[in-house]
């Protein structure tokens, strides 16, 4: 079995009276894309300076391809420009009194390589990166993508096994950002490095990521690949912070008696049949389901519940209703344009199978079979 | 790895001297602990030395007391100062006139200034960006030169030696309030640090946006109510501050006190100091130089305390301000004769006095006919100002002006460094006691006049120190006294810069494998000269002029122009004197104008 890239094992970080990372561990394999999604403040860019050796951690142990770089318990620390991690800072932090070719080549002139090779590895990386005819200019004379360029070639250009970058897109508009994640993603493929990269961004983590950590207050809420990040959220946290619009929320409280072993969620207005194992009646939980696997449906039946429609946002092909139901307002994501007006009366139909419930007081998720 | 059989304790001491390792191993840190040591001995230690040897019996002591056993402890020098028939004329009198001076002083500074200000800001005032440039002149011209001018023009012969220019056309021999003591005193220094007031009024006048003024005149009120109203109140914390600072300046100031004053025994703190270390009463001038550290340090925390409740109040407007200007009328001209006279009488006036003073052949004959070029160019001969040669052919005065290069050089360069260093150490160790020790220890020179901390550096360096020999008399310890007492201003500009640049700048050079060294060298210094540069001029044109701060250090070796001028004003060799103060203005003239050409300046 190959071994884990990087490794960190209950790393914490505190800063005066705050807890910015708080005892978090998680490996990354080879070729691994992990990406670190979360809240401002969470503490993502602390946990990237402490893998690239910016910032010394108050507990805990790092270990790059088996190596310990930093172990709180052992004594060791091995200082950021020993580790040979690159890294692309959100400010891209491009030197303003040197040229696009003298900050790309920087990395190498320190590692001493001949002057040819340094020319001819600067030139290769500027012509894959697409800034030819940029190489004399300073940075203050580019745009934002050219600059976010920059700041990539010349992390790449030393080849290093380990790439981190703390969002590198959000300074680029919209279509610019769209364009450099696919660029990033091909970067990867190509490379074969190891990637950590961070964002707040969901749709950019739900799309690059091979794996998402969901961070929340320094702790690692739920690591995982993306597709089980958003169908099997562990948490309650973790469902409600992925998706947009957000996922919907029933609170309730559990229900037996039925004879396919099967759990329901019953409160004051409503009960609703879940695909969930049977616990003891009575617990308190809260049940969620995506607002894309809402439908509306013709007549009542298991499941459905009738509503009243508040507000229509259409959206290109699809159209983000709210549906009020008792105290309860259901957001729907529908997949095509429809014709309803508000105030129209609806049957909205929640699939037991989609329907995931948490504990109440732990805010995990319930087991599913 | 430790082997299992180790000790738990043993493994405890390898895990804490790893973790002081890892600590050690940040750049920033071994910088800081470097800095602290160089603190200690360069701020700390002198004060400590001084409030010492104010407590100890010195051999000199001997004269004035038959107890003396020198090296033991005593309070002796403590009770003469404080409580003994000697107080009233080593402390109080002193006192008294070294507040009064200083009073008088920032009341007419601060009015002459923020009329001045008011008038170039505020109004359509005729040839008003030439004003505001000429303005600086007075300040940037050393202010015992102010002193020295005054005294060839009023000077008069009761108290011996050649009468000024005034009795000389006027045949009235001037009184002794004209020609010397308080007078004088206020009037030289209110000319000198008017500009200072300037700067400060002007500067808060154009933050402020002018139509906080309009809206009020919309409302319907006069110039003159919205002048009291609106406007007063958004500069008074600037006038305070100028007023404030200026006071603690004039409260350290030595060479004018001492050439106004010294002749008909007017004392003040500054030159009571000077001549009780003189005289050989250290430990007098000592604690006379500590009450003077503590009203100076008690004025400026005031000024800070000041500063820091009411910053939000001058910066509302920030940038994007107009300047509505009030028409002056008949006013126009008047007012712009009065202060071509003011300008005439700060700058050209005594400018004019000292040239005339080096081109008469005796000292008091101003008459055309016995003008000489030989105070400049005459050779040596001996019957002729006792065999000394004009001072661009003199050795003496040759090596006086290489030492003053030297000694500004020197200095500006170390204290140039050391501010990048403190603003790297401070900002890049933020919010840890290490690096705010480092800030407030580069600060605390600033609280110490010019004369005091020339005592304090006496006190420490006169003997061995440990390892280090006693410095006095070498040029080592003029430089240090001279890098010590910059070192706020350039940590400051240090600080500043190093904020500006961040510190990702460097980190990403630090993962690209860059060693400590290289990253200085290649991103931290280049991004940081710039800033540094005009921070270097400015300490360079500060040392030049300095007089007060190594008056009671240099040594006939170690002498520069400066203190070549006041030993032979001393001397009554008042066209040697001139001379050299005309070379003194031409020099920080000149480099005022280069660094004007560095564009930022970094306070005052
Ligand atoms: N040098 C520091 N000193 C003190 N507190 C810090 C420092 N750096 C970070 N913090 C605090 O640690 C917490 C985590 O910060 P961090 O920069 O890692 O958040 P982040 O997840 O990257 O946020 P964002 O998405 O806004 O960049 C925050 O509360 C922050 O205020
Ligand atoms: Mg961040």
């Amino acid at each position: 079995m190959e071994r884990s890239i990087i490794e960190v094992e209950n790393l914490t970080k505190v800063f005066g009276a705050v807890v910015a990372v708080d005892n978090v561990t998680f490996s990354i394999d080879k070729k691994e894309f992990l990406i670190l999604l979360g809240p401002s403040g969470c503490g993502k860019t602390t946990i990237l300076r402490m893998i690239a050796g910016l910032e010394i951690p108050t507990e805990g142990e790092i270990r790059l391809n088996g190596r310990i770089i930093f172990s709180s318990k052992k004594g060791i620390f091995v200082p950021a420009r020993e580790r040979d991690v690159g890294l692309v800072f959100q400010s891209y932090a491009l030197w303003p009194h040197m040229t696009v070719f003298q900050n790309i080549a920087f990395g190498l002139k320190v590692k001493r390589e001949a002057a040819p090779e340094i020319e001819k590895k600067v030139m290769d990386i500027i012509s894959y990166m697409q800034l030819e005819g940029l190489k004399d200019r300073y940075p203050q004379e580019m745009s934002g993508g050219q600059q976010q360029r920059v700041a990539l070639a010349r992390m790449l250009v030393s080849r290093p096994d380990i790439l981190l970058m703390d969002e590198p897109l959000s300074n680029l508009d919209a279509k610019l950002r769209l364009d450099m994640r696919a660029e990033i993603k091909i970067i990867h493929a190509q490379t074969g490095a190891t990637t950590v990269y961070v964002t707040h961004d969901q749709v950019e983590a739900q799309t690059m990521a091979s794996n998402i950590a969901v961070i929340n207050r320094g702790i690692i809420e739920q690591i995982a690949p993306p597709k089980t990040i958003y169908n099997r959220p562990a948490n309650l946290f973790v469902a409600d912070f992925i998706g947009s619009p957000s996922i919907n929320l029933i609170e309730g409280k559990t229900e037996s008696g039925e004879v396919d072993g099967r759990m329901s969620v019953r409160n004051e207005w409503f009960s609703l049949k879940t695909a969930c194992r049977e616990i003891p009646a009575g617990r308190s939980v809260v049940a969620a389901i995506r607002p894309e696997n809402i439908s509306i449906v013709p007549s009542e039946g298991l499941n459905t519940l009738p509503g009243e429609v508040l507000t229509i946002l259409p959206s290109g092909p699809e159209t983000v209703l709210r549906v009020r139901y008792e105290t309860y307002v259901f957001s729907l994501l529908l997949m095509q344009q429809v014709t309803l007006s508000p105030g129209q009366k609806v049957h909205l139909y929640l699939p037991p199978e989609n329907i995931l419930v948490f504990d109440k007081e732990t805010e995990n998720l319930l087991p599913l079979d | 790895m430790p082997k299992p059989a180790v000790s738990m304790e043993k493994r405890g001491t390898t895990i804490r001297f790893s973790r002081v390792k890892n600590y050690v191993r940040q750049p920033h840190i071994v910088i800081s602990l470097i800095l602290l040591v160089i603190l200690l001995i360069i701020v700390i230690l002198p004060f400590a030395k001084m409030i010492e040897d104010s407590f100890v019996w010195q051999f000199a002591d001997t004269r004035l007391s038959r107890n003396a056993e020198p090296g033991g402890l005593t309070l002796f020098h403590w009770k003469r100062v404080f409580a003994s028939a000697l107080t009233q004329n080593i402390l109080f009198r002193p006192l008294m006139n070294s507040v009064s001076t200083s009073l008088s002083v920032s009341l007419l500074a601060m009015f002459i200034g923020s009329f001045l200000a008011l008038l170039v800001s505020r109004t359509d005032l005729p040839f008003k960006k030439i004003i505001a440039t000429m303005a600086v002149l007075p300040y940037v011209i050393p202010s015992y030169i102010h002193a020295l001018a005054w005294l060839n023009l009023f000077k008069n012969s009761r108290i011996g030696g050649a009468a000024g220019v005034f009795q000389y056309l006027t045949g009235i021999t001037p009184p002794d309030w004209l020609s010397y003591g308080y007078f004088p005193i206020v009037v030289t220094l209110s000319i000198h640090y008017f500009p200072f007031t300037f700067l400060l009024v002007s500067a808060a006048l154009t933050s402020i946006d002018s139509r906080l003024e309009e809206s009020g005149e919309i409302l319907g009120a006069t110039r003159f109510h919205i002048l009291r109203r609106i406007t007063f109140p958004l500069v008074l914390p600037a006038l305070l501050s100028s007023f404030i600072l200026t006071f603690s300046r004039v409260l350290g100031t030595f060479g004018t006190p001492y050439f106004l004053g010294t002749p008909v025994r007017y004392y003040t703190l500054a030159t009571q100091i000077y001549s009780n270390i003189i005289n050989r009463i250290p430990s007098v001038g000592y604690i006379l130089a500590f009450v003077l550290i503590i009203i100076s340090s008690a004025v400026i925390y005031i000024n800070q305390r000041m500063i820091g409740k009411s910053k939000s109040f001058v910066t509302i407007a920030g940038k994007g301000f107009r300047v509505t200007e009030t028409p002056l009328g008949k006013l126009s001209y008047p007012l712009l004769c009065l202060i071509i006279l003011l300008f005439i009488a700060s700058v050209i006036l005594p400018l004019v006095l000292l040239v005339w003073q080096t081109l008469t052949l005796y000292p008091n004959d101003y008459s055309i006919k016995h003008l000489t070029l030989l105070f400049w160019i005459g050779e040596a001969n001996t019957v002729f100002a006792e065999g000394e040669a004009g001072i661009l052919l003199n050795p003496a005065i040759i090596r006086a002006a290489w030492n003053s290069i030297k000694l500004a050089l020197v200095a500006s360069v170390i204290a140039g460094f050391l501010g990048i260093f403190v603003g790297y150490a401070v900002v890049k160790g933020r919010n840890t006691k290490l690096a705010y020790a480092v800030e407030q220890m580069s600060f605390l020179p600033y609280l110490v006049p010019g004369i005091a901390f020339g005592a304090l550096y006496l006190a420490l360096f006169s003997h061995r120190i440990g390892p280090l020999p006693a410095l006095y008399g070498t040029f080592a310890l003029v430089a240090l006294v001279c890098i010590a007492k910059n070192l706020p201003f350039t940590g400051r500009a240090g600080i500043t810069s190093m904020l500006q640049i961040g510190s990702e700048l460097e980190e990403a050079s630090e993962t690209l494998g860059a060693r400590w060294i290289t990253r200085f060298r290649k991103i931290i210094l280049p991004l940081s000269i710039q800033g540094a540069i005009s921070g270097f001029i400015l300490v360079f044109i500060t040392v030049m002029r300095e007089l007060s701060l190594i008056i009671l250090l240099v040594t006939p070796e170690t002498r520069t122009l400066t203190t070549m001028t006041f030993r032979y004003q001393e001397q009554g060799y008042t066209q040697f004197s001139s001379a050299i103060s005309v070379l003194i203005i031409i020099i920080v003239v000149f480099g005022e104008l280069i660094s004007r050409r560095f564009g930022k300046k970094n306070g005052i």
